[in-house]
């Protein structure tokens, strides 16, 4: 694992690199035109912030009721790519409401459940740092409530009335929209994967460290 | 009752051709006198989108970094202090 990292770190440079060329030579869309170019990192980063919560809620799941320490290793790190790329989700997304629609921010039933869903893993990560002795084991059940809003806010466009296009725009894409749309969203899988493994080794140290702390003091 | 149907008849296909067919311009607009939404370049928006995206990924991992390195140094300053104490 440790010599094939920078070799996928490599591959992720290369592949943002070369993401704007596609991004680019993609067609307009009729009716949006240039601003739907968002849409290339837009739904990368969403889909992106939707298998973090599922990483996340798994691995807390199996820390609560499992009691292993990795598990809540992993948790931690998922819950944290959860926000980051749910604030990628969160900004990218009212640009370009703010030109498709009108409007920078519409309280329907997608936009609202997704900030709805960035505060349960924010909350997560408050409680875990400032929650004091316990607090992991709290916190975890709050991951797990945050991972079982994935599926609402997925099909949220279908099953209520909303601005937002539906979850049928990525299947019925034009191949000159789906080639730039899916090297994207395998780019951001392996920025996640990659942001994973780095951040869970920091909990690994963290947790060395304090290990090695307690056999000092004794 | 009757006289409802033959109203509803007479009214049926002026009220489809109502719905089906756009309505008629009654006068044209100049482009600079759309509203804000409609005038508004789509580049800055998403030069910003792409902007933002990039600098908060980079700013993630500068942070990582960041801690990464001094949870490295911390763990090399107490190693160090465990083998200096087991060699007294």
């Amino acid at each position: 694992m440790k010599r094939l990292f920078p070799l996928l770190v490599v591959l992720c440079i290369a592949m943002f690199a070369y993401a704007p060329f596609l991004i680019v030579n993609a067609p307009y869309e009729s009716t949006m035109g240039l601003v739907q170019k968002i849409f290339y990192f837009h739904v990368p980063a969403a889909l992106t912030m939707f298998l973090s919560a599922f990483v996340a809620s798994i691995a807390a799941a199996v820390f609560l009721f499992g009691r292993k320490p990795g598990a809540d290793r992993i948790a931690v790190s998922a819950a944290e790519l959860t926000v980051l790329f749910g604030l990628v989700v969160l900004i990218t997304g009212p640009l370009w409401a703010r030109k498709a629609w009108g409007v920078w921010w519409q309280w329907d039933a997608r936009l609202t459940s997704t900030l709805v869903m960035w505060l349960v893993f924010q909350s997560y990560l408050l409680l875990r740092r400032y929650g004091g002795p316990g607090s992991d084991k709290l916190s975890a059940a709050v991951a797990v409530f945050g991972g079982a809003l994935v599926p609402f806010v997925y099909w949220s466009v279908n099953m209520w009335r909303t601005v937002h296009p539906t979850t049928s725009v990525v299947p019925t894409l034009d191949a000159s929209m789906r080639g730039p749309f899916y090297f994207c969203l395998l780019a951001f899988f392996l920025l996640y994967a990659l942001l994973l493994a780095a951040r869970t080794m920091l909990e690994a140290h963290r947790a060395r460290l304090e290990a090695l702390y307690l056999g000092l003091e004794d | 009752m009757r006289t409802l149907l033959i109203l509803l008849l007479l009214s049926g296909p002026g009220l489809l051709a109502q719905t089906s067919q756009p309505q008629a311009q009654e006068g044209f607009v100049p482009v600079d006198q759309l509203p804000d939404q409609e005038q508004l370049p789509a580049t800055p928006l998403v030069a910003a989108a792409y902007g933002v995206a990039w600098g908060v990924v980079f700013t993630y991992i500068w942070f990582l970094w960041r801690r990464l390195g001094r949870v490295e140094r911390d763990l090399a300053e107490v190693a160090r202090r465990m083998k200096s104490g087991a060699g007294q």
